[in-house]
């Protein structure tokens, strides 16, 4: 018969083993990407087009592109996001409506990244007859964007006091006096921490630019908005996959693959280290 | 003046709200008429119920039967839920009710870096990771199979089952642990008998939301589970799941052909799956606030 003791020391013994094989798992993953693939990471890697055939040469175009399509994607996001935020938050009532945008919002953040791309094609590429390019794509992963970016900014418009709106509105200030000059400035620091995360997630998704805008291989950077663009995950995706000689270009692989994660990380880090920046800031 | 102002403010707020309204609906109508067309030509019970999907036969008929790819996609998702749910609600009750605070603290950010790891780079350590390990274990030429698919998933799936199970068991009231253990029993025992038991509804929301995200999740999917449209027959088969026909297929196929709009279909079903089950855990989720109010 094994005593209670054992039979707890047994017990947290597996939860603290699931702990460690959690950590474990993001271990290998970040280790075998950087060991990998910094053998290839060269200021030329990062700066000159693919040659022969993507089997040489750098991945220049698919930063430009992942950098441009991320920065349509903010666009939309931000603005539209911190919106809906506003409204459900300073103006929106407890009733029926608000009721359907918060269900339409958790719903939203369901739907699959690949159904994003289907909706991408029928809007944006095929109805409103913007083609596959960089602002059919930006704007694919900008309406997938806005849920968490909504989600993040209404986090930060909570954490105003009620005081703020009020001494405001005592000082006869209107509604929208009251949150420009009162709320807003306190938020928007919050909003924004969200909404990096928002980005980084959008700035490593493939599904949603597929048919959209990605290209497998474009010799020249986007020149305009309407062109098509190369991007770092959809990159990898054909490095490590749909090239014709996978073997030969897997370390082009493995070093657009620390690219990315380092864009995708570093942009999670700036928003945790902002936001325990600001935790600290509204301790004190 | 000024009163007029306001109201026009707020109405324009307002119209910024029901801005995802429309985008979910949208997205909803959009893939219905796409979708549409493709029954004029395929019959429903064949969509449905044919096994086989063949939309480029030559010689035969074209056939567009989704239960494959259907049963491959929820193979690989309940497989991957077999490794994330003991993994994860354990990672969770140790964070909840074992860890220091500083441990805590530290596993939020390494939890939200799991979560930004982009689902190609998952994919793409499925390929060289995962995949040679697999078929070395199992004596197969490749390891690209719905268990690689599983194990990844599972690995996509952890940081949202384990942050909101975490959630879950925080919010219970420390009243019921404490009653627990003043009636004698020890921590293990109050954990396993009273505060998971609490917990479980928003436990089950968790692992839920696992689940259709793991439903969703292509680039993984399609860069690791080796693509072969047939029934799969067990774990170590390569399997073809809804998103990695959709992402495959679409970039081939003729603009208007009866595959064109058959790929929209699998595109609905996929929506309205994940859908139901984002609703089924949203009502759970409600419950369980609402009894712990």
């Amino acid at each position: 018969m094994i005593s209670k003791k054992t039979f707890q020391r047994l017990g947290f013994g597996y939860l603290a083993v699931c702990f460690l094989l959690v950590l474990g798992v993001l271990g290998v993953v970040l280790w075998d990407i950087v060991a990998k693939g910094h053998s290839v990471l060269r200021w030329e890697f990062l700066s000159t087009m693919p040659r022969k055939g993507m089997t040489e040469g750098g991945i220049l175009p698919a930063i430009v592109g992942t950098v441009l399509v991320t920065v349509i994607t903010a666009l939309l996001a931000i603005p539209l996001g911190m919106g809906c935020a506003v409204y459900l938050n300073e103006y929106a009532r407890d009733n029926f409506l608000t009721r359907i945008i918060r269900l339409s919002i958790r719903n939203l953040s369901g739907v699959p990244s690949i159904v994003y791309g289907l909706f991408g094609v029928i809007l944006f590429v095929e109805s409103l007859r913007l083609g596959t390019s960089v602002l059919s794509a930006g704007l694919t992963l900008g309406l997938m964007t806005l849920p968490w970016t909504i989600t993040a900014s209404e986090e930060a418009l909570k954490s105003v006091p009620n005081s703020f709106r009020e001494g405001s509105l005592a000082l006869g200030a209107s509604k929208w006096e009251a949150i420009r000059t009162n709320v807003l400035p306190y938020a928007v620091p919050g909003m924004l921490t969200g909404t990096i995360l928002g980005l980084a997630r959008a700035a490593g998704e493939t599904a949603p630019i597929l048919f959209t805008g990605a290209a497998f291989y474009l010799p020249f950077l986007p020149r305009s908005l309407s062109d098509q663009f190369m991007a770092l995950p959809y990159h990898l995706y054909i490095m490590s996959t749909q090239h014709h000689a996978i073997a030969k270009v897997r370390p082009i692989a493995y070093g657009t693959a620390l690219v990315l994660l380092g864009v995708v990380l570093s942009m999670n880090m700036v928003a945790i280290v902002l936001r325990y920046k600001l935790r600290k800031l509204k301790r004190e | 003046m000024r009163r007029i102002k306001e109201r026009v403010i707020h109405g324009l707020f307002l119209l910024n709200g029901l801005i995802v309204v429309f985008v979910l609906l949208g997205i909803f109508v959009l893939l219905v008429r796409t979708a549409v067309p493709a029954f004029k030509e395929i019959s429903l019970k064949d969509f449905l119920l044919s096994k086989t999907w063949n939309p480029t036969a030559l010689v035969v008929e074209p056939s567009y039967g989704i239960l494959a790819m259907l049963v491959s996609t929820f193979m690989v998702t309940i497989g991957s839920l077999l490794i994330a749910i003991p993994v994860g609600v354990g990672t969770a009750a140790f964070l909840s009710d074992v860890a220091s605070p500083r441990v805590r603290e530290i596993a939020k950010p390494v939890l939200e870096v799991l979560a930004g790891v982009p689902s190609v780079v998952v994919g793409f350590l499925g390929i060289v990771l995962v995949g040679p390990f697999l078929a070395r274990i199992f004596h197969l030429p490749n390891g690209l199979n719905a268990l690689n698919g599983s194990v990844l998933l599972a690995v996509m799936a952890l940081p949202t089952i384990i942050s909101l199970s975490e959630d879950a068991l925080n919010s219970v009231p420390r009243s019921f642990g404490e009653a627990s253990l003043a009636l004698g029993a020890n921590r293990w025992e109050t954990l396993v008998n009273v505060r998971i038991p609490a917990a479980f509804s928003g436990i089950l929301a968790a692992c839920m939301l696992g689940m259709g995200r793991a439903i969703g999740e292509t680039m993984t999917v399609l860069m690791a589970t080796g693509n072969a449209p047939a029934m799969p027959t067990s774990f170590l088969h390569a399997v073809r799941t809804m998103t990695a026909a959709i992402a495959i297929e679409l970039g081939e196929v003729a603009y208007g052909s009866a595959h064109y709009y058959a790929l929209f279909a699998v595109g609905l079903v996929l929506f309205l799956i994940t859908f139901g089950i984002n609703a089924i855990s949203d009502v759970m989720l409600h419950r369980y606030e609402k009894v712990n109010r």
